[in-house]
This record gives C-alpha cells, structure tokens and sequence, in this order.
C-alpha cells in the first residue's frame, strides 16, 4: 500500500517481540545465543517440512483442486508435528549443554536456568517463524496498491500482521510451557501444547474470514499466555503486588540471599 | 499492455521561447500513480479538474475527447492530473497536432530571405493546427489500443469508481500507474553535453539524434566513390518525402502526408525506367526519397551539406531542376497545383526555366483525366524538401500538392491520417491477396498524377517528344503499393520484392511500417520503411541478373559488373506453384542508401539556427498497470495501530521485566535462585 502501511503493520507484527528483545534479552549474550540457536531449530524443522512438502507437490495431480486442498493440510499438520519435535529435540541439546556448561563454569550455580533458557527459545522460534510469515507480505505491502482488485478482502494485510504477532508470542508461551512439562514428565500437558498449536494453524484455514480465525487464536494466545505465566512462577498474588506497587515492602519483607 | 507512449523528443533554440518540447517530459522515475477517470464528454472534466475528491487522477479518455482545449485544461491542473490515456477509436472530423506552420525556421523563407513571406505571414499552411505535438507536459501521456484490456480498464473503474447520484466514492479504487521515465532533460545542447561528459569506456549516452537514410538513384548512374562537381553533367531531382510523425511517434501513418508522394515518384521511377531504355539523353534524373523531412528537414539539409562540401556524386553547380511531389492525394476537384518560389523567379534565368517546367508539365497532362494549374504568383512554397535547396542556391523548381493555398488535409501528422482518409476502401467480399490486386480509385488517380510526373521528368531531361505518350505509370503496381504501405505490409508482393536476410524487414507483423524516422543508429540498420522503399525502388527501377547468391555479394569479380556504379541486392522472389523453395535471383540497381543525419551532430553545434537539432530521450521501458489503492485513512489507521502497539509492548515489557522478580518469585528453588 504505502510506507506508512509497512511500518505499521511491521509494529504491529514485530512490537512485542522486539519489545521483549530489547528489555530482556539484548543485555545478555548468552541468551542471545541461544535465542538464535532456537531460531535455527526452528528453521531446520522448517527445512524439513519443506522438503516433504516440495516432493509431495510434484508427485500429486496439480489440476485437481481437492488434492492441493488436501495437500496443504497435511503440509500444515506436518509442518507443526516437525516444529515441536524440533523443540523437543532443542530441549534435549539444551539439557545436555547445561551439564556441560556448569562442568566448564567457575561458579556453582548455572549462568542461566532451564525457566529462562525455555522463554529465550520460545522467542527465538517465534521470531524465524514469524519472519517467514510476514516479510514477503511487508515487501509486498511498499508499493502503491492494496490487495482486492480479484474481488479478495483489503484487511489482508492487517490481519496477517496480528496473526503473526499471535503466533510470536504464541511460540514464547508454548516454549515456556513445552520445556516446563518436560521438566516435570507432565506428558498430557505437553499434547495439549501440540493440539493447540495445531488448532491455531488449522483455524487459519478460515482465512479469509478473518474475523473466524483471529478472535480464537487470541483467546488462545491469552489462555496460553495465562498458563505459561502460572508455570513459570507467577501467581494472582504476586500480580496484584506488583500492579498495587507494593512489591517493594514485599522484596523486603521476604528477603533472601541470592 | 499494448500500450505505447511518446519518447520525449527535444529540439533547437526557438526564435520565441527558448527551448521547445515534445509531448511529456517529466514523467517520474517510480512510475506515475492516480485513480482512474473515465471522461465522458467535456463537462466531465470538472471531476479530475475540481470536484474530485481524491486526486491525483489518471484520465482515460476516447480519441474524440483528444482535444487541444480538454489537455490545455488538463495541462494547467497538472497537480490533480497523473496522466493521460487515449484509446483511439473514431476520427474526429479534423485534427492535426502540428504546428500552423511546419518547419517555419528551416526553410528558406526566413527575415532575410523575404520578410513579407517570413512565418507564414501570406500564407498559413496547417490552419487547423493545434500545436499539441510541441506542447510540454508534466504527466505521461499514453495511447493503448481498443482491446481487451482496455476493456478490463473501463470495467475496473465502472465497478469501483463510478460516482452514484454524487455520493462519495467507496475505497477501495481503481487506479492505475504509468511507467515512461525519460531521461533527457532540458534541450539537446544539454543532453548531449551530459552524454559526452561521460568518459567510462561504455558512456551511458541519455539521447540519441534523430535521422535516417535516404533513398537515392539515379537513372545513369555515376562512381559512387567520386565525389565532387562532375563536369558537363546536369541533373533533374525528383524528390518526395518518406517520414511523418504523430502525436503518439508509433503511430504515425501519413497517408496523405508522405505516402501519397512516395508512391507516386515510385510509379513514375518505374513508367520512366522502362522507357528510357533505349534513349540516352542530355540530362541525367535523380529519384530521391528524403527521410527525416517532418523534424526540419533532416535529410534534405544533409544531402544539401554534402553536395556543397564534396562529399556527395554530384553538387550543386550540376543541379539543374529540381520537381517535388507533396500531398497529392485527397484532391478537391480536378486539378493539381504547382507551387512555386516567388522571391527566386525574380531572377530572369530562374524564371525562365519554372516557366519551361510548368510547361513541361502541363503538357503531359494530355489525354489525362487532370489538370495542372499554377498558383498565385506572391504565394511562397509550402514546406517541402526543395526549400532547403533553395536555401543554398536559387535553383528553379516546382512543388507539386493538390491544395492550392492551405492543406487539403485535414489530419496533417495526426495518427487519423490513414488508409481510410484516402478513401481507400476495398468490397468487402475479398481475402486479403484479392485486396492487394484491386485497383482503388485513390490508386487511380495516383497513377494519373505519376504518369504525367515521368512525361515531365522524361522531356526535362530531354528526351524525344514523339516518345512522351508511350510512358504511362502501371496502376496495379499503384494499388500494391498503396495496399502494402497503407493497409498490409505482410503481403505476397512485397515479400517477393524483399530481402531474406534483413530481419528488420521480416515483416512479421500485418501492419503498415512505422513512419516515423527514429533514432540514427550507429550500426549501419535503417528503418523497415527504409529497406521496403529501397528494394521497391530497386526492383522496379533495376535489371534482374543471372548471379548466384555468392557472386551478388562480391560482384566486382566478374567482367561486366561493378560495385561502383550499381548495387546489387539479393531478393526473395516468388515461390514457383509446384515447389516450396523461394526462386531468389540477384537485381543490379543504382539505388543507393545515403546517410541522413542533420549536419549540426556532425558539426558538434547543438543551437544550430541553420540545421535540425532533434533528439529523442532514452528511456528504461515503458509499462502500465492497474490495482486497488486504499483510503489514506486506513493507511494511517495501520501506522497508528502499529505505533500504539509498539510502544504498548515498550511499556508492558518495561514493566514485566523490573517486577520480574516479583511475579515469578512464587515457586522457590532453593538451590538456583538466580534470573
């Protein structure tokens, strides 16, 4: 459409996870390691997905239209089967390397812990996965005109930018929780994980009805969202302190040595 | 799209304005976006122009609506105007987008010359014209045919920007974006000192000069490689013109401007060639075909240059007479006119000589169906090659046209001056070949006028009188050539006539060749029109010969044949009924290909007053396109949502991550408490 349709629609997709970036992450270089090593997972498992993808198109009937429907299904369920394998299997390297890295340290306690390690991924795919999603739409969203000249709906792009920020900070809750319940062997909240993913993908098939496939994935997100909270040590308590500014007679009252 | 849009073409320091431009100029580098307008009649021109509310627009109008005052307007409101689209259909009943006074500044009537007769002051030759051509406009100005996507155009804007009882137009709308960026600017002196200035071993070169080549022969011809005065040898030029323009370069067709000349000097080269077998005579006749003529005489300067600086075969000591064939098609009764120079005839020996040719000429009328008449005696000549003749010497001479004050024709360089203003039109019932055989009466008539143009050529150059009514111009050769020029360029005769090995002149598409002079080329390939004139003249003029095709390349080695009097072109040939290969022959001819590019590049004299200094712009390509754009609210709402969001999530993070102690304080690991 114009620059000013860039720009807003790369915020609305990216303001969250550069927000987070900034604050959080860009201060410390080991988490910005392994904030691009989860990128690279997710990319692998995207490499994969790909390859199958490639091979089944060209093996299958291009003319018949409910064989490509059919194909981009099963393209999407896979692709979502191999990312969170890949997550799994970033989990796996991750616990691996914790060892070794506290063998190597000086210092008794781990440089980072498995909580903070599961956000840091958690970003890192989000970030590949919604680059992917959203940079051919930004290039294309610089020239002068708008989608709907075929008769499709203008909103595309705007909606595809708050799908992409809901898949951002989608992946850094399913990282929290995904890593949480490994830790614990809660293998039913792991499924959950799984089908919610799948659900959000597959509610996109609604497209383009916007309105269908977006108000679900944010009530996910905001669900999602709620239980990572809860796993990673926050509570209804904890949140009215900080909101009521009373945090500080609480780090006081409960002070530890760290 | 077939879309085409004017090349800018920049010319010479103007006696009244400084620089003068041609057609648009200042297209921008990205492309030119606004929402499409189809007008509807005049009155419809308030919306782009003022009411509209969301300019700029891009206006698409038919060529009726392709008016002088509807661009001025347009041209004034330049900010609200993103360009121009013409779909040409209908011819209005005149048009001419030439200025009232063609070439006025390089002919021979200057202040100096004659100061009554200067700038058209007796008489103005293009009443009707509107100057459009000249004028600068700051949008690009496109011409796309009546075809389907044009139909896809309009129906984008009836679907999404049609204005319903006057209430507001819903986004999204169609618009459309014009790609046409030219990268000449100002006048040539500066466009061609910026191209020199680059000094890298492959100079990017932002113009290129206008010309051509003529086409020259002559009936006895001479060593092409003396040049220089010949002694004892007198010469008669008939001389026509081949190029003409429109407003849209592409599309210039000429029919009545050019074509009607060319073709009738080609039909008496032939009527003459054959009877002039036998008879040598006291004078020699130059047939030639001037190109670049519409852009200040581009050719005729050059061939003027060279005899007066021996560069040519002949100068201009041996010049003797000079015979013109204008605009001789669309007559407005019976006779045609011929126009001659009052200020020379003055001159007892000039004069002597005009009345000698008149004479010549009215007498070949005999037994034809016309007349020639003389006009007024103060009347100066109209814009003809023979002019800058007389700009070097006073040479006698007669220009022949069918008008006797102002053109007859009233769509001088227009795009409507076509096949249909001849009123050549052919029954319906017949298949293409069948057309080409048909004898038209414009066809006729032209043959007429060439019969008594080689009568007057052949006692010119004094020939026999008891000879003269044996020559008569072939009708059939008429009708072909008006059908391939105007009409089909694709047909049987001309590729029997043609070359195979130009692949310019392949001809694969049907339609006529493009008349418009185009860019002098450095490598030495001229125009379609070019080649089709040169072959047809060799064919009708030449002899076929007996030589292989490796003998017609390098004829020099066999006794008889020479490359310096003739030239020897290999030519298609017909294709015999029982076999499928061409009978290619080889045709010995003195046609020769002159350069035609104005003396003033060769000079390196860019604000030439005396030469022509067109160039034409260099552009990158030349493409449109059509799409929806969207309000400019939303556009913002976008940007502030995303700003809101952004500085939102700043916040929210700044927040979360100082608390984070805090909030995520509730499940203690005693051993590792480290965040």
């Amino acid at each position: 459409m114009t620059a000013s349709v860039f720009f807003g629609c790369t915020f609305i997709a990216f303001g969250p996870a550069i927000a987070l970036f900034l604050f959080t992450i860009a201060r410390d270089p080991l988490r910005v390691i392994f904030l691009i090593a989860g990128a690279f997972f997710w990319l692998c498992s995207l490499l994969l997905s790909s390859l199958v993808w490639f091979i089944t198109v060209q093996i299958s009937n291009k003319e018949s239209s409910s064989q490509q429907k059919g194909l981009l299904i099963f393209g999407v369920v896979l692709s979502v089967l191999l990312q969170e394998t890949c997550r799994f299997g970033y989990y796996k390297l991750l616990k691996k390397a914790n060892e070794g890295l506290l063998m190597l340290s000086a210092e008794e306690t781990m440089p980072i812990s498995i909580r903070q390690l599961a956000y840091v991924s958690g970003l890192g795919f989000g970030f590949m996965s919604g680059a992917f999603s959203m940079v051919n739409i930004l290039a294309d969203s610089v020239g002068p005109g708008t989608i709907g000249i075929h008769g499709d709906s203008q909103h595309y792009f705007l909606s595809s930018a708050f799908m992409t920020m809901a898949i951002i900070l989608l992946h850094m809750f399913w990282g929290v929780v995904f890593f949480d319940s490994c830790e614990k062997q809660h293998w039913w909240s792991l499924a959950v994980v799984v089908i919610s993913h799948l659900l959000v993908s597959c509610l996109t098939f609604q497209n383009p009805q916007y309105v269908g496939s977006l108000v679900p994935t944010y009530i996910i997100v905001f669900l999602v969202g709620l239980w990572a909270f809860f796993c990673s040590g926050g509570s209804l308590r904890n949140l009215k302190l900080c909101l009521t500014c009373k945090d500080k007679d609480f780090l006081l009252a409960n002070h530890r040595p760290r | 799209m077939t879309g085409r849009g004017p090349g800018t073409i920049i010319g010479f320091p103007h006696k009244r304005t400084s620089i003068f431009f041609l057609s648009c100029v200042s297209a921008s580098i990205s492309g030119d976006t606004g929402v499409i307008h189809v007008l509807e009649s005049e009155a419809d021109l308030e919306w782009p122009l003022s009411k509209g509310p969301n300019p700029p627009y891009m206006v698409l109008l038919e060529s009726s609506l392709f008016t002088k005052s509807i661009m001025m307007k347009m041209k004034n409101a330049s900010s609200r105007v993103a360009g121009v689209v013409v779909v040409p259909k209908t011819s209005p009943p005149e048009f001419s987008p030439h200025t009232t006074c063609p070439n006025e500044n390089t002919g021979v009537y200057t202040e100096t010359y004659d100061h009554n007769l200067a700038h058209c002051n007796t008489t103005v030759w293009n009443p009707r014209g509107n100057g459009l051509s000249y004028e600068e406009f700051d949008f690009p100005v496109f011409s796309l045919k009546e075809d389907n996507e044009t139909e896809v155009i309009k129906q984008c804007y009836f679907d999404h920007n049609r204005v319903v009882n006057g209430s507001g137009l819903q986004y999204p709308l169609c618009a459309m974006q014009l790609f046409s960026h030219m990268h000449a600017v100002t006048d040539t002196a500066t466009c061609m000192r910026r191209s020199s200035m680059d000094f890298s071993t492959s100079p990017v070169m932002v113009c290129d000069p206008l010309g051509g080549y003529n086409v020259c022969a002559f009936i006895r011809p001479y060593n092409s490689t003396a040049f220089g005065h010949k002694e004892n040898e007198s010469v008669v030029i008939a001389a026509a013109r081949l190029d003409s323009k429109a407003f849209f370069l592409e599309d210039s067709t000429g029919a009545e401007g050019s074509v009607s000349g060319f073709v009738t000097l080609l039909a008496a080269a032939q009527a003459l060639c054959e009877a002039t077998q036998e008879a040598p005579r006291t004078r020699n006749i130059l047939f030639a075909f001037f190109h670049g003529e519409v852009f200040d005489y581009i050719g005729s300067s050059r061939m003027v240059y060279d005899m007066k600086n021996n560069m040519f075969v002949i100068d201009l000591d041996n010049v003797h007479s000079i015979l013109e064939i204008g605009q001789v098609a669309v007559r407005s009764g019976t006779n045609l006119f011929l126009h001659s120079d009052p200020v020379s005839r003055r001159n007892n020996t000039v004069h002597d000589e005009v009345t000698n040719l008149v004479k010549n000429l009215q007498s070949s009328t005999a037994g034809l169906n016309f007349s020639f008449v003389e006009t007024d005696f103060s009347q100066p000549l109209p814009p003809s090659s023979f002019q800058r003749f007389l700009r070097a010497r006073a040479i006698p001479g007669i220009v022949l046209a069918d008008h006797q004050t102002d053109f007859n024709n009233r769509y001088y360089e227009s795009f409507y001056d076509n096949a249909a203003h001849l009123n050549l039109t052919y029954p319906s019932n017949l298949s293409p070949e069948e057309q080409l055989e048909f004898v038209t009466d414009t066809a006729k008539s032209l043959t007429e006028v060439a019969t008594a143009v080689a009568r007057t050529l052949f006692k010119q150059a004094g020939g026999n009188n008891s000879q003269v009514n044996k020559i008569n111009a072939d009708p059939k050769t008429v009708t072909q050539m008006l059908y391939g020029f105007l009409v089909r360029s694709n047909n049987s005769w001309f590729q029997v006539l043609g070359s195979s090995l130009r692949c310019v002149f392949c001809l694969s598409e049907p339609n006529p060749p493009q008349y418009y002079v185009g860019v002098a080329k450095s490598s030495h390939q001229a125009n379609a029109l070019t080649y089709l004139v040169q072959y047809l003249l060799a064919n009708l003029t030449g002899t076929a010969t007996n030589l292989t095709q490796s003998q017609c390349k390098k004829p020099d080695e066999l006794p008889n044949e020479s490359t310096y009097l003739y030239s020897y072109l290999w030519v298609q040939g017909m294709v015999p009924p029982n076999s499928t290969q061409r009978e290619s022959f080889c045709v010995r001819t003195a046609v020769r290909l002159v350069k035609a590019v104005s003396p003033a590049f060769d000079l390196g004299d860019y604000v030439s007053k005396e030469y022509s200094t067109w160039t034409k712009s260099q552009w990158k390509f030349i493409k449109a396109r059509i799409f929806l754009v969207a309000s400019r609210d939303l556009e913002m709402l976008t940007l502030g949502v995303g700003v809101a969001v952004l500085f939102t999530s700043l916040l929210v993070t700044y927040f979360v991550s100082t608390k984070a102690d805090v909030l995520f304080s509730s499940v203690r690991e005693p051993n590792n408490a480290a965040y």
